[in-house]
């Protein structure tokens, strides 16, 4: 299963436990990124997903266990440290989280102008090259409110890589998008990791478009990993959860009927009652 | 919206804020009124300063000379000293005489300065010869009550 | 009885409650001072959200200032007129304004306009994940978006007041001079003669700083904490206006009582 050793993997999750006051959302995930790889995170909605994605851009701190990026330890590294981190990640929020009062061309340019003292004449090469690079060059005057949903997420993505991140994240990048922009949107993750030689990790569920670009997948249900493998050994993969979610299939590990009462003890009450 | 044209409306705005203040300083307020640190003192005693404040215009022939900067009372004497800060432009003569009068019949109370003939001026820190203490409503109605009874029990 | 028990528990959970968020929101402003050298180094950013509060309330605040003055003159005759006072009509105005309608009024109008602008725009990015956006991004979202607003408030306030009770001794010398016959000189003599600059104009501004700065405060902290959804950052805006509203009239009646208590007025 997982081999990789310490210094071939980006991103490591040893151990990590983490939950809010009464709920625990994630429970002993043991996970690791392998540098220059596409990886999938791939669960039901509200499986702790996003979470381990926060956790790795460091939004969030585990309580138990301990979350590595390019070796240093996440919760370790002080207000100075988690600046420099980030500056060399790039995470895609889910419907985009463009900035709305600025221009398409000022939102990818918004990273370059904070960080870096760039003379404007060098950021505007940049910011042309990132949209062309999603396809975008010709939007860069609009703003964010008269862009389709597709085209949105494209413009956040050439903003995320706009400082060429070493580990690029994204959060549900397919969801509710239409099948040209699904196949548009999963082609650029491919192509843009591989270009800029960085690594990806995407937390999904969609099974089909994910399944075409990625190297690894990890399942996660009920806070824990439950399976994980290459695509095509998953596909034959006899694990329960697995087999109903690439499938499809409406009932078996995860139930279709929310738990409750027994439904002939229900009638009886509304008949006598 | 670009940049220039909010710089140019946030320094209206401002401007507009700011001259709107200074017309309240200026013309609403009396901010164009003598600052009270260049003025000479002269001290004024009285028997009774009746509602006379700290701040309270000191004026002669109507017109605002100074400023009662203090208000004390004497430990011997039991008696009201006022201190009165003076525009160093005007001088008054040593036998000027000092009295509290009511602006208005229900106004505020201010010091009025009534000059004499000397040919010597009051110097900062002298202290005025003769004062006229404030009138007061009730001794005023008391004596005038006093003096009905009397007249009432002389004509008996 | 047991019904009674449940009252106070609720009752007892949420003072508890309050006192829990007072002090949450208290860290968050120490945050938002501590974070403000952005603010002020990259000043482009909060002149432009002195453009979004001040500039845009300045209709408001002028003629509601131009209505409240005429209102003050046309009432104050009247009453003035029985004590045959009729030319202090001015003094009461601008008192009125300077000291006590001028900051309040102006906080109240900046609190529903401003305010709740500030705090539906913070909620609303912090509902699109944008604030999220930026904290990945490595800029810190309180020194680059909440510290420009708060700012702006605290300056847009004073100019503010001051504009108002501008605006209101002007409809006074509307009504007063020109529609009610007092006389011109009289009505400026007056005024000059009774307002001290230190006691009623400095007072004044004293006061809608206070406002600015109490106003501003709970609207961005409303907006930061907001729920992130629509109904979230719905009732979060609602909160900005009647808790500032609040506040303005309390941080009034205190501020008064230190400020005028020695004068003998």
């Amino acid at each position: 299963m997982t081999s990789p050793s310490a210094d071939t993997d980006l991103v490591t999750l040893r151990d990590v436990n983490f939950g809010y006051s009464r709920r625990p959302v994630l429970r002993g995930v043991d996970l690791s990124v392998p540098k220059g790889k596409v990886v999938a995170i791939m669960g039901g909605s509200g499986s702790g997903k996003t979470t381990i994605l926060r956790l790795i851009g460091g939004q969030l701190r585990a309580q138990t266990g301990e979350v590595r990026v390019a070796g240093a330890d996440i919760a370790q590294l002080d207000s100075n440290g988690l600046f420099r981190m980030r500056r060399r990640m790039g995470m895609l929020f889910q419907f985009g989280a463009l900035f709305t009062d600025i221009s398409v061309y000022d939102n990818v340019a918004f990273p370059l102008r904070e960080h870096t003292s760039l003379p404007d004449e060098i950021i505007n090469d940049l910011v042309i090259m990132k949209l062309e690079a999603v396809g975008l060059r010709g939007a860069a005057r609009m703003r964010p409110a008269e862009l389709s949903g597709g085209m949105a997420r494209r413009v956040a993505l050439a903003r995320t890589i706009a400082l060429d991140p070493m580990l690029i994240m994204y959060d549900e990048p397919f969801a509710g998008l239409d099948p040209i922009s699904l196949a548009v949107i999963g082609d650029l993750i491919r192509r843009l990791n591989d270009a800029l030689g960085a690594t990806s990790i995407i937390v999904t569920h969609d099974v089909f478009e994910s399944m075409k670009i990625v190297d690894h997948i990890y399942f996660v249900a009920d806070g824990r990993i439950v399976a994980q493998g290459a695509p095509g050994e998953l596909r034959g993969s006899s694990v329960p959860f697995v087999h109903q979610f690439l499938n499809g299939e409406t009932d078996g590990p995860v139930p279709f009927h929310y738990p409750a009462a027994s439904f002939q003890s229900e009638l009886m009450e509304a008949a006598h009652g | 919206m670009n940049r220039s044209t909010i710089d140019l409306w946030v320094g209206i705005f401002v401007a507009l804020g700011l001259g709107a203040i200074v017309f309240l300083s200026m013309k609403v307020g009396n901010l164009v009124s003598f600052k009270g640190d260049e003025g000479y003192h002269l001290e004024a005693q009285f028997d009774n300063i009746g509602g006379l404040k700290v701040r309270a215009p000191v004026k002669s022939a109507g017109v605002v000379v100074g400023r009662v900067a203090q208000i004390k009372l004497d430990p011997k004497t039991y008696e009201a000293v006022a201190v009165l800060n003076i525009e160093p432009s005007y001088k008054f003569s040593k036998d000027t005489i000092g009295s509290i009068l009511t602006s208005g019949l229900l106004g505020e109370q201010y010091v009025s300065l009534d000059p004499g003939g000397d040919t010597t001026y009051l110097k900062d820190g002298d202290r005025l010869a003769k004062t006229q203490s404030a009138v007061v409503l009730e001794k005023l109605l008391s004596q005038f009550l006093f003096n009905k009874a009397a007249e009432g029990g002389d004509k008996k | 009885m047991d019904e009674v028990a449940r009252l106070l528990r609720r009752l007892g959970a949420g003072v508890i409650d309050r006192i829990w968020r007072l002090g949450y929101a208290s860290r968050f402003m120490a945050m938002v001072l501590r974070d403000s050298t952005m603010a002020f180094r990259r000043f482009s950013l909060t002149m432009r959200e002195l453009y979004f509060a001040g500039v845009l309330s300045l209709v408001i605040v002028g003629v509601s200032g131009l209505f409240v003055g005429m209102v003050l003159a046309l009432q104050g005759f009247e009453t003035l007129q029985n004590f045959g006072a009729a030319e202090a009509v001015g003094v009461l105005v601008a008192t009125s304004l300077v000291k006590e309608l001028g900051p309040v009024v102006a906080g109240l109008l900046f609190a529903s306009r401003a305010g709740s602008a500030i705090t539906a725009e913070i909620g609303l990015m912090k509902t699109t994940e944008q604030l999220s956006a930026m904290e990945m991004m490595a800029v810190n979202p309180i020194a680059r978006v909440v510290a420009p607003r708060f700012w702006a408030g605290v300056i847009s306030m004073p100019l503010l007041a001051a504009i108002f009770s501008v605006m209101g001794v002007f409809g006074g010398w509307i009504v007063a001079v020109k529609l009610l016959g007092v006389d011109n000189g009289t009505f400026w003599s007056q005024m000059q003669a009774q307002i001290d600059f230190r006691l009623g104009i400095v007072n004044g501004i004293i006061k809608s700083a206070v406002f600015g700065v109490a106003i501003t405060a709970i609207a961005v902290f409303e907006g930061y904490d907001a729920p992130p959804t629509a109904e979230g950052v719905a009732s979060a805006t609602t909160r900005t206006v009647v808790a500032s509203a609040l506040a303005v009239l309390a941080l009034d009646f205190v501020l008064t009582v230190f400020m005028f208590r020695g004068t003998g007025l």
